[in-house]
């Protein structure tokens, strides 16, 4: 590997490090969703996250809720936060959570003040937090302060040879200097679960992610399964792009995690990892906003996508770099993809190789090369919903 | 099928494992009768086989006579079961191979 570049990030209030410097308006729930831009429309540089979900949740489902913007709220690449609720209850749920990592966060409630005073409101503090943020200096940090998660999307078979070993290759080098990196998908390692159970650093960490498989399994796909799972798995695209079965797609996800690296605790959808650093699995869909999401809540700071037929996500927050090994889709769409790799379908790039490009664009992307994803204003964020609401 | 030793030139498809009944083809102008130069990446080793259907690039090439109902195997694995019979050198996707799992 080559002599890495110095990593400068902005150091949180709670230790961890962020890359962005984001001031977010956070909508509790989909009425907010209109006042939480109209504040963003008014104070520039601030970005707001509406999202369609936050009345009626209950049990879980709710919990997920709460998590994923708490964690949105406390990622290390959000400088400072307005959370803007129906009412004050849960809002007040979400800014106690991220003010816990010493973030500044402020809550407004719509009812009995109505949108246009607590859009005045909330736009005057978001106007004193960016001014704040805005003076925010970078400073050198390690490489073990680097949080890092993956996924692929619209994959196909030149994911399988050449972007997803790209990634592992990158998880092998950066896994013994204490990165973290995180990987989920579980319906997409149907057909390579016991490989991946097998990959675990303990038997009993590998049971709880076949656990965690199986529950999906059961729950989910058995009862609402179709023929093909509808051209959901594999996709449409991944099918236009060669690959068959979802044994087929799993066996290739898989290669994302390396050669020798070991997963040392499985999460739950946006659960923070508090098992050390080292590599983690995250249940989740394997839908690319809706993993990117997740994965953003639990604390990731930069996300590593291999796509092969051209997967165009972003995110608000976690810049989303794209790799790609299929030629084609570098000549067609160019303008998505940060990283080619499509020279080791030609010989001309080993996975050595392309492993350390890919670093040297993480390296990049973290001291403020904005990816393609940014330039081009894809900020998806969707919420994982596990069930209908009351 | 032919093994050689590597030329390191850029093949026009790709075998993960040696024991894979399947290859990748990695170029965009895979046509029928053409003869194609693979390479089998576990081994280094080089093959090369008659395409008798076109294979667009990224689909796969059966690289040995599959009977109907055959595991087909990539990475060193099963990814399904094939629902004809498949001779080498054709075009295998999902108008004649189906996942074992749904």
């Amino acid at each position: 590997m080559n002599k890495l570049q110095q990593i400068f990030g902005y150091k949180r209030e709670n230790g961890r490090i962020g890359i962005r410097n984001h001031v977010i308006i956070l909508p509790l729930d989909d009425l907010s969703n209109a006042a939480s831009e109209a504040v963003a429309n008014n104070i520039k540089g601030t970005l707001a996250l509406p999202h369609h979900y936050g009345r009626l949740q209950f049990g879980e489902d709710l919990e997920l809720h709460f998590r994923t913007l708490i964690g949105t709220g406390s990622n290390p690449n959000v400088a400072a936060c307005v959370v803007i609720g129906i009412e004050p209850g849960w809002t007040k749920r979400v800014v106690d959570g991220i003010a816990s990592t010493g973030k500044p966060v402020t809550g407004f409630a719509i009812e009995q003040n109505g949108d246009i005073a607590t859009i005045a409101a909330a736009s005057r503090v978001a106007k004193e937090y960016l001014h704040w943020a805005s003076e925010l200096q970078r400073e050198p940090c390690g490489m073990e302060d680097l949080w890092i998660s993956h996924k692929c999307g619209e994959s196909d078979t030149t994911s399988g040879i050449g972007a997803n070993p790209t990634v592992g290759n990158l998880i092998d080098k950066l896994d013994p200097l204490g990165v973290t990196n995180c990987f989920g998908e579980t319906s997409e390692l149907t057909g390579a679960e016991t490989l991946c159970q097998d990959r675990a650093s303990t038997p009993e960490i590998g049971e709880k992610f076949y656990a965690t498989w199986k529950a999906y399994m059961d729950d989910v796909i058995e009862p609402h399964k179709t023929n093909d799972l509808s051209e959901s798995q594999p996709t449409k695209g991944n099918i236009a792009g060669g690959l068959t079965t979802i044994e087929e797609k799993a066996l290739g996800n898989l290669q994302k995690i390396g050669k020798h690296t070991s997963y040392i605790d499985v999460l739950k959808p946006a659960e923070m990892p508090t098992s050390g650093r080292g590599l983690y699995f995250m249940d989740t869909s394997s839908a690319a906003a809706e993993c990117v999401t997740l994965q953003a809540a639990a604390g990731f700071v930069v996300h590593v996508f291999p796509t092969g037929q051209g997967n165009i996500i972003g995110h608000p927050i976690e810049p989303v770099i794209k790799l790609t090994a299929n030629p084609r889709t570098v000549r067609t769409m160019g303008e998505h993809v940060d990283l080619d790799v499509s020279g080791i379908l030609r010989r001309e790039l080993t996975l050595d190789e392309a492993g350390d490009l890919l670093i040297d664009m993480t390296i990049r992307t973290c001291n403020g090369r904005l990816t393609a994803a940014e330039a081009l204003g894809h900020r998806e964020f969707v919420m994982t919903k596990l069930y209908r609401s009351a | 099928m032919t093994d050689q030793q590597n030329t390191s030139s850029a093949p026009d498809f790709l075998v993960h494992d040696d024991s894979d009944s399947v290859g990748v083809v990695v170029v965009e102008d895979s046509t029928a009768g053409k003869t194609l130069t693979g390479w089998v990446m576990e081994s280094d080793a080089t093959i090369t086989i008659e395409a008798i259907d076109d294979i667009p690039l990224g689909h796969k090439i059966a690289l040995n006579d599959l009977a109907s109902g055959d595991h087909v195997i990539k990475y060193g694995f099963a990814i399904g079961r094939t629902t004809a019979p498949i001779a080498k050198g054709a075009h295998l996707h999902v108008h004649n191979t189906k996942t074992e799992k749904w």
